[in-house]
């Protein structure tokens, strides 16, 4: 007897629990167990989702939403690469900024905001400073860790042929601190995400985050899911995206495919 | 030219606990020198001192005629030690500085020729077979045309017959480049293979028991009588260094060094 196994695609596999659970979501809805001011039924929110991208304004609160996000995340990322660069390469720089860093990031990241709005206003200013610091650390952390703990074993090839330091991080740390910087990214991505809804709910006229809040002030749950939803979508695509374009930049790892 | 090596009273200690020396020992431009000793008798710290690697606790080194430049000293460690990131080409190249591309480019094909994988180049290290990865690593320790190449037991991880095909391409390669080289190696029968020079090291602290220039014919016959004659003969001082010594042995007119003809 010949057994012959049959690979079922992941993305099909992971498929099954959203679609039991919106089974059940239709079902619940359906049998008049929940209320539909509590939980409206999938049917509601889908129909929600397809007026506000009839109406435009799916359009304006992703672009509004996504390049609050975008330039956070660039700002974020620009400044955690360049000071977990410096930090991870020099020992010297290391013990002057990383104690500073590390009680910053000990600062609940919300508790910025009154600051924030006091320094920067209530306008984009504010809140995409919000959405970086929210990025800034765990790419700041995965980098220093990583050029920190680079192999001993190849910083002494460098040694060997007589780099210099710069020679040195740029040769042989930073590329084999990549893995560790793309695990920061996402990290940082998916705060990124996490951060720019928060600094909606806290005062926006437009984006996701606003219409999550417009939802709830006007009773309309539909409206909170169906921004929940494209908080949900946008996050799985764009962490999809940076993870695909992570696996390009690491594809020399010789690791065991998951 | 390749460069003769000096070494005066070189001692190394970590943390108070004597490892190494004195060692005093001078070396021919052009030869391949074999060091042998067991595990911790200070054959890796005596290369890694030699290599910039470590800094010596007392004594001189002196390479050339002291003014040596990194590029002009190669190093093969233990493990092949490439890059995960770079092609087997980039990792040839990886030590090559200040040259023009088409002058990398063909110091690079040289070296890979050299090693006998020339066409070997776009593979990543994860592609390549442990006997493979370590003929990259000579490969980029020769690319700079080095004029002294130190290499630390560099086919102790191969399988016996890759071992044997990768002394046939050093003493090649020596032939080839006329580096002075200085092998650390356990195997008596690469030493005996490879070098014209064996010096033997016991300890800790390390030091320096014999001192041998067995003058076999190159390449050497390993099945020849001579070829087990010196086997016998190096077996027998570290059978004679691990027996219990005798009284004599405390004595200071114990002779640290010992000549066969």
């Amino acid at each position: 007897m010949t057994i012959r196994a049959r690979r079922v695609p992941g993305w099909l596999v992971g498929l099954i629990v959203p679609a039991v659970l919106l089974a059940a979501w239709q079902g619940a809805a359906a049998s008049g167990l929940v209320p539909p001011a509590i939980l409206p039924a999938p049917g509601l929110v889908i129909r929600t989702l397809a007026a506000m991208a009839q109406s435009g304004e799916m359009a304006q609160a992703l672009a509004a939403t996504g390049s609050r996000m975008l330039f956070g995340f660039a700002l974020g990322a620009a400044c955690a690469t360049v000071l977990g660069g410096l930090c991870g390469s020099s020992a010297a720089i290391r013990a002057l900024l990383d104690p500073l860093i590390q009680a910053l990031r000990s600062v609940p990241s919300l508790a910025w905001v009154p600051l924030f709005i006091l320094w920067l206003g209530i306008f984009e200013a504010s809140k995409i400073t919000l959405v970086a610091v929210g990025v800034f650390f765990p790419i700041y952390l995965n980098l220093v860790s990583g050029i920190a703990n680079v192999d001993r074993k190849l910083l002494e090839v460098g040694r060997v042929l007589g780099f210099s330091s710069w020679r040195r991080l740029v040769r042989i740390q930073l590329p084999a601190a990549l893995p560790a910087y793309v695990v920061g990214l996402r990290g940082g991505l998916g705060l990124g995400w996490m951060f720019v809804a928060a600094a909606e709910l806290l005062g926006a006229t437009n984006g996701l985050g606003f219409i999550l809040d417009d939802g709830e002030q006007t009773g309309r749950p539909e409206r909170v899911l169906a921004a929940l939803l494209l908080f949900g979508l946008c996050g799985k695509l764009t962490d999809w995206a940076l993870a695909a374009a992570g696996r390009r930049l690491v594809s020399w790892q010789d690791i065991a495919a998951a | 030219m390749p460069y003769p090596l000096r070494i005066n009273g070189l001692e190394k200690s970590y943390g108070g606990q004597h490892v190494l020396g004195p060692i005093d020992l001078d070396l021919e431009a052009g030869t391949i020198t074999a060091i042998i000793g067991r595990s911790g008798s200070g054959k890796t710290t005596l290369l890694r001192c030699l290599g910039g690697l470590e800094q010596p606790t007392a004594g001189r080194i002196t390479i050339g005629d002291g003014q040596v430049s990194p590029a002009d000293i190669g190093y093969v460690f233990q493990e092949p030690r490439l890059m995960p990131w770079l092609t087997v080409a980039k990792n040839t190249g990886f030590g090559l500085a200040g040259f023009t591309k088409p002058a990398r480019d063909l110091a690079i094909a040289e070296a890979l020729e050299l090693v006998g994988l020339p066409d070997a180049g776009g593979l990543l290290p994860k592609q390549l077979s442990g006997g493979m990865a370590q003929r990259v690593a000579l490969a980029r320790a020769l690319a700079p045309h080095p004029k002294l190449i130190l290499l630390d037991e560099p086919f102790s991880a191969l399988d016996p017959f890759t071992r044997e095909q990768m002394q046939d391409h050093l003493l090649h390669l020596h032939e080839h480049y006329g580096a002075t080289m200085v092998l650390i190696t356990h195997d008596m029968d690469e030493a005996l293979a490879l070098a014209l020079r064996i010096i033997v090291l016991d300890g800790p602290p390390g030091r320096i028991i014999g001192d041998f220039s067995p003058d076999l014919p190159s390449p050497a016959d390993r099945v020849s009588a001579a070829f087990f004659a010196w086997k016998r003969r190096l077996t027998a001082l570290f059978t004679r260094q691990s027996a219990p010594p005798p009284e004599a042995a405390f004595s200071d007119q114990q002779p640290a060094q010992e000549n066969f003809p």
